[in-house]
């Protein structure tokens, strides 16, 4: 037993996987599908919206639109793109031989392609004219969602059921593994600190998911058992379905931001040649900014008529969360500080991340204060900012993350001209995208709309231009992946790869071998 | 030795994990259809379509999965296969599967809490929702248990002392029987160890039982149903998933009766064992809060 058995032959490798590395692969190709699928409906979106007036696509396959471009990135790439790396990461980085419950972690990812399928079947339906898909905003706020929500609901009630049971078993994976695998002197001080990030991740997810079931199954209720959750006629209200929603989706958007913070806290001291500054601080932030992430969800409510106390509780609230977060923003460029500093690719997606993301932080301060927020609430400000955090933010940290690590899991180094290029075309684009996106949202275009006032028409032009470049730009990151990890080109790499690279994963071979560590290795 | 047990232990690849997604979708879409073509509110009627025989394939492929996974891996736990530190990442894997299960609860009892304490009153016109009282319902009398809705449902409120206590005292009862048994079974006394696992399931499957009876009786000469308003939504939601629950926690005991029957829980390696009674006691202490939060306060 043990160390003989090799991987099965053929496609039953991946079908009946236990492998973490196997899997994880799997998750981030997943992603990445999921990634430019819900890329070419944001592509419908901005084309529909490059001119005022309707041109390509009725009003309500528009809603369509918005609603499963939500989803599928928020649900079907960010999140398992994360899954994935701390599949293939966390156990080379605490010296473990694989995850702990590597069956469970098999299942985690094949329930994913199942769940999405009935959402995409939803899709291609309402495509062909059967029948709508859901169109209610990623959000599904009731009554939208229940007594006006198309029959594909009830599929896009399964599919979340299924996502939560695929997140669940994988985060109780991933704490198991962090909890139980660590290699003999690999205190929990010493974890590097994707692993400490993904660690707290782990708790958030398996802390709100349930929520998340709790919401969609009174959603089935409600819409065919006659309960009145959401139905003020029976003693329920409509608001509730936003307190339960939020209450996950709150901190659902710090699950798809603290294992970016981990990713670039592994990445810039390696290319600026110095320790992480105040590794203890980082650690204590991303606990505190979790913790608040379950007393603040209100925010996301303040123009539903919540107590005046609510809404002052929630803004302060809120407003504390900078703290923590500016802790890391200055512990990153703390670490640049007098670095030896170089600018290869992931340092460079990196370095954006900082400066983005901070942006989308900014603005998610304008947010929080009530009174502002009463204005802001819908526009398209609130749409630059969450692309801010999720794209400059979550997905550039992923890039980041795979530029990072590729060689280290092909063996090969990638075409770094084109990787250059990438970054800077995606660089431009996305400003392009999402910057405007704060002055037509401040001077009062409204989102999930499939037309605006002709004075917005300008701004919206160049916002398209801008998704157009964005969108195609991720087609060079394809070429690359396709590149290295199928047609196997590429100069082979060292087992250190980057200079300044710490860290137990750089201590194995690249390729790492099928089983990252038969033996537990030494921790200094 | 020092060698065998400094090396890790992976597992074997299974085609298990990979049919088991395949079940789950069987029973997400077979679910949707069917909850589409029968229910009796008809928001969306879809008639002719196929859930009636994929739900059941779904739910079939499920347990026969559940049967052959747990085969094989009580099987690989037989051979010795597994080391002290896998048996830790069960017992921690099933404790935080647990904290998902007090989560998923939690969802219902903060809408409980909320429609108690917030919504209901403020449709009575309660806080600063005078307003919303005067132009929505003006004659509606807010109150808890909501037996008259906005709407003009009406429903009676199922008392605390008859049936839901005596189903209190049997499953306080079971928890204490399995206790019992988890000890007789540490301490290898095997015909303790039946008996009291044995009154456990007893006891569960009274619990069961009586709890029907209650549902029958709320439907029949109560009118206290799921169209019944909020009240009927938060009772049945949450002692329905309950039931459920006391349902899985009773399968799950029978089958470690059955395996103490044959012989394979020994007195240092039951882990199923542990993990059955963990669920059966989280299972009581849902049950706790149900009867103060819902039956009697």
């Amino acid at each position: 037993m043990g160390e003989h058995h090799g991987p099965m032959k053929g496609i039953k490798r991946w079908l009946f996987a236990t492998n973490h590395k196997d899997i994880g692969a799997m998750y981030l190709w997943f992603s990445f599908i999921m990634f430019l699928t819900g890329g070419f409906m944001a592509m419908i979106i901005r084309a529909e919206l490059m001119y005022p007036g309707l041109q390509l696509v009725d009003p309500n396959f528009f809603n369509q639109m918005t609603t499963t471009h939500g989803l599928i990135m928020v649900f079907g790439a960010v999140m398992p793109a994360f899954v994935g790396l701390a599949n293939y990461m966390v156990p080379m980085m605490i010296g473990a031989p694989d995850m702990a419950l590597p069956r469970l972690n098999n299942w985690s990812f094949w329930i994913l392609p199942f769940a999405f399928s009935l959402l995409i079947i939803a899709i291609i339906q309402s495509f062909l004219g059967i029948a709508d898909a859901p169109n209610f905003g990623w959000t599904f706020y009731a009554p939208l969602s229940t007594k006006y929500g198309p029959a594909s609901t009830d599929f896009f009630i399964f599919s979340v059921h299924m996502m939560g049971v695929s997140s669940i078993m994988g985060a109780v994976n991933v704490i198991v593994t962090i909890f139980n695998l660590r290699a003999p002197g690999m205190t929990l001080m010493k974890m590097p600190l994707f692993v400490w990030t993904w660690l707290i991740t782990a708790f958030l997810l398996i802390a709100v998911m349930p929520v998340l079931a709790g919401a969609v199954t009174m959603m089935l209720t409600d819409r065919h058992f006659g309960t009145s959750f959401f139905d003020a006629a029976g003693g329920g209200d409509p608001v509730l379905f936003q307190h339960v929603f939020w209450f996950f989706g709150h901190p659902e958007v710090y699950i798809m931001i603290l294992p970016a913070f981990g990713i670039v806290s592994a990445i810039i001291p390696t290319f600026a040649r110095k320790p992480l500054f105040g590794y203890a601080s980082m650690v204590y932030a991303t606990a505190s900014i979790a913790f608040l992430s379950f007393v603040v969800w209100a925010h996301h409510m303040f123009t539903v008529g919540l107590p005046l106390a609510g809404n002052l509780f929630y803004m302060y609230m809120t407003m504390l969360i900078a703290v923590p977060t500016g802790v890391k923003v200055f512990n990153w460029v703390a670490t640049m500080w007098k670095g030896a500093m170089t600018f290869e690719v992931p340092m460079l997606f990196a370095i954006a991340f900082v400066v983005l993301f901070t942006i989308g932080g900014f603005s998610g301060l304008m947010l929080a204060i009530t009174p502002v927020d009463q204005q802001y609430h819908d526009t398209y400000f609130v749409v630059a900012h969450f692309h801010y955090v999720l794209v400059t933010g979550a997905v550039f940290s992923i890039v980041a993350g795979v530029y990072y690590w590729l060689p280290k899991w092909t063996g090969r180094m990638y075409n770094i001209g084109l990787a250059k290029l990438h970054f800077w075309s995606s660089l431009i684009f996305v400003n392009l995208l999402f910057f405007p996106m704060h002055f037509v949202g401040l001077a009062g275009m409204p989102r999930r709309y499939s037309d605006y006032s002709l004075q917005f028409a300008d701004f919206n032009w160049w916002i398209s231009i801008g998704g157009f470049g964005f969108g195609l730009s991720q087609l060079i990151l394809l070429w690359i992946l396709i590149e290295v990890c199928f047609r196997k080109k590429g100069e082979p790499v060292s087992d250190q790869v980057w200079d300044g690279a710490e860290g137990l994963e750089w201590t194995l071979p690249s390729p790492v071998p099928y089983h990252s560590f038969t033996t537990p290795p030494v921790i200094k | 030795m020092a060698e065998k047990t400094t090396h890790y232990y992976v597992p074997e690849q299974s085609p298990w994990p990979f049919i088991t997604a395949i079940a789950l979708f069987l029973v997400a879409f077979g679910a949707a259809n069917f909850i589409q073509q029968n229910s009796g509110s008809g928001l969306v009627t879809n008639e002719g379509s196929s859930g009636s025989y994929i739900l059941p394939l779904g739910i079939l492929g499920i347990l026969v999965m559940m049967f052959v996974w747990f085969r094989d891996t009580i099987r690989e736990s037989l051979a010795n296969m597994n080391s002290a530190q896998m048996d830790r990442s069960y017992r921690m894997g099933m404790l935080w599967f647990i904290f998902s299960e007090v989560m998923f609860f939690g969802a219902f009892f903060g809408a409980l809490f909320y429609v108690r304490i917030l919504a209901v009153p403020w449709l009575g016109g309660a806080g600063e929702e005078a307003m919303t009282h005067e132009l929505l319902w003006p004659n509606f009398q807010a109150m808890w248990p909501l037996t008259l809705t906005p709407g003009g449902a009406t429903t009676e409120a199922m008392p605390a002392w008859g049936l839901p206590f005596l189903n209190t005292v049997l499953l306080v009862s079971s928890s204490i029987t399995l206790t019992i048994a988890h000890h007789a079974l540490v301490a290898g006394q095997r015909n303790r160890l039946l008996v009291s696992l044995f009154i456990t399931l007893v006891l569960g499957f009274a619990f069961l039982f009586f709890q029907v009876e209650e549902y029958v009786h709320a439907y029949t000469e109560m009118g206290l149903t799921l169209d019944a308003g909020i009240y009927g939504s938060t009772f049945f939601m949450l002692t329905g998933f309950h039931g459920m629950h006391v349902t899985i926690g009773a399968t799950m005991l029978t089958i470690m009766f059955l395996r103490a029957l044959k012989g394979n829980l020994t007195p240092d390696n039951h882990f199923a064992f542990e993990a059955s009674a963990w669920y059966w006691h989280f299972v009581d202490v849902v049950w706790l809060f149900l009867f103060v939060c819902v039956y009697w306060l």
